[in-house]
């Protein structure tokens, strides 16, 4: 692994970063604020390009996958949202910001593998 | 006070780009996840999700959301150094090769994740509270 490699892949995290910036806002714009479908949107297009990219890129896992992707993505933006929902009363929206976000991102990545391993397979 | 969305876009790339550093340079200093047993396991990721969990619930704990050092280091840095996607795809490569490892797991680092933003959150909480109660 050259240090420029690993330069090139945290400066795709922070376009990653950029990008999830962008996305949470015009989700937000759209659907308002009351439930972060924002992160939610962002961690599952995340998790199914991971798995395109992992299923059927390789050579670009590092920089577009472990970059990218892994700062476009968040998890601790995910629990403190389920934490602080659960601490409203909205217990029904903490569960599925924490177990249907787990199961629909890992279908997501299912998906995805299954996807990129078709496209280059 | 907020400030405009140019600037808070700044600060998240920045943010994002020392966050990642941090998460991959993590990865490349633990070993890749191998083999059978407990060394399959991701723990680069599990270790920079958790540790990020409980940084996001001290910070969200002292900094209004839309404080400017709010998003460089909440969205920016631990957002950059937290991975969601990494988490899923891990779950699912771990899962081919241990079914209940897998499972352990992805609900461990739920658990784990959760637990740790509600501490952060609670520990880093301003006292100011007590001294309303008090006076």
């Amino acid at each position: 692994m050259s240090p420029l490699i690993l330069l090139y892949a945290a400066l795709a995290g922070g376009v990653g970063a950029g990008l999830r910036y962008l996305v949470d806002l015009g989700v937000a714009r759209l659907v308002g604020t009351r439930y972060p479908w924002g992160v939610l949107v962002i961690n599952l297009t995340g998790s199914f390009a991971l798995g395109v990219v992992t299923g059927g890129f390789p050579a670009a896992a590092f920089i577009v996958g472990a970059g990218l992707l892994g700062g476009y993505t968040t998890f601790s933006t995910a629990m403190l949202d389920t934490v602080a929902l659960w601490r409203d009363g909205s217990s029904r929206a903490a569960v599925f910001n924490a177990v249907g976000m787990l199961i629909l991102g890992v279908l997501a990545a299912i998906a995805g593998l299954a996807l990129g391993t078709a496209l280059t397979g | 006070m907020t400030s405009p969305v140019p600037l808070r876009l700044a600060l998240v790339v920045a943010g994002g780009v020392i966050g990642s550093a941090a998460r991959l340079g993590l990865g490349l200093a633990l070993p890749a996840p191998a083999g059978s047993g407990l060394g399959a396991v991701p723990w680069a990721t599990l270790i920079a999700n958790v540790v990020g969990a409980f940084l996001i619930g001290v910070l969200a704990a002292r900094l209004p959301s839309s404080s400017g050092v709010r998003i460089l280091l909440g969205t920016g840095v631990l957002g950059g150094f937290t991975t969601y996607s990494a988490f899923a795809v891990g779950s699912v490569a771990l899962w081919h090769a241990q079914p209940w490892l897998a499972v352990a797991y992805a609900i461990g680092s739920l658990v784990l994740g959760l637990g740790a933003a509600a501490l952060g959150l609670d520990l880093a909480r301003p006292r100011s509270s007590h001294t309303q109660a008090h006076g």
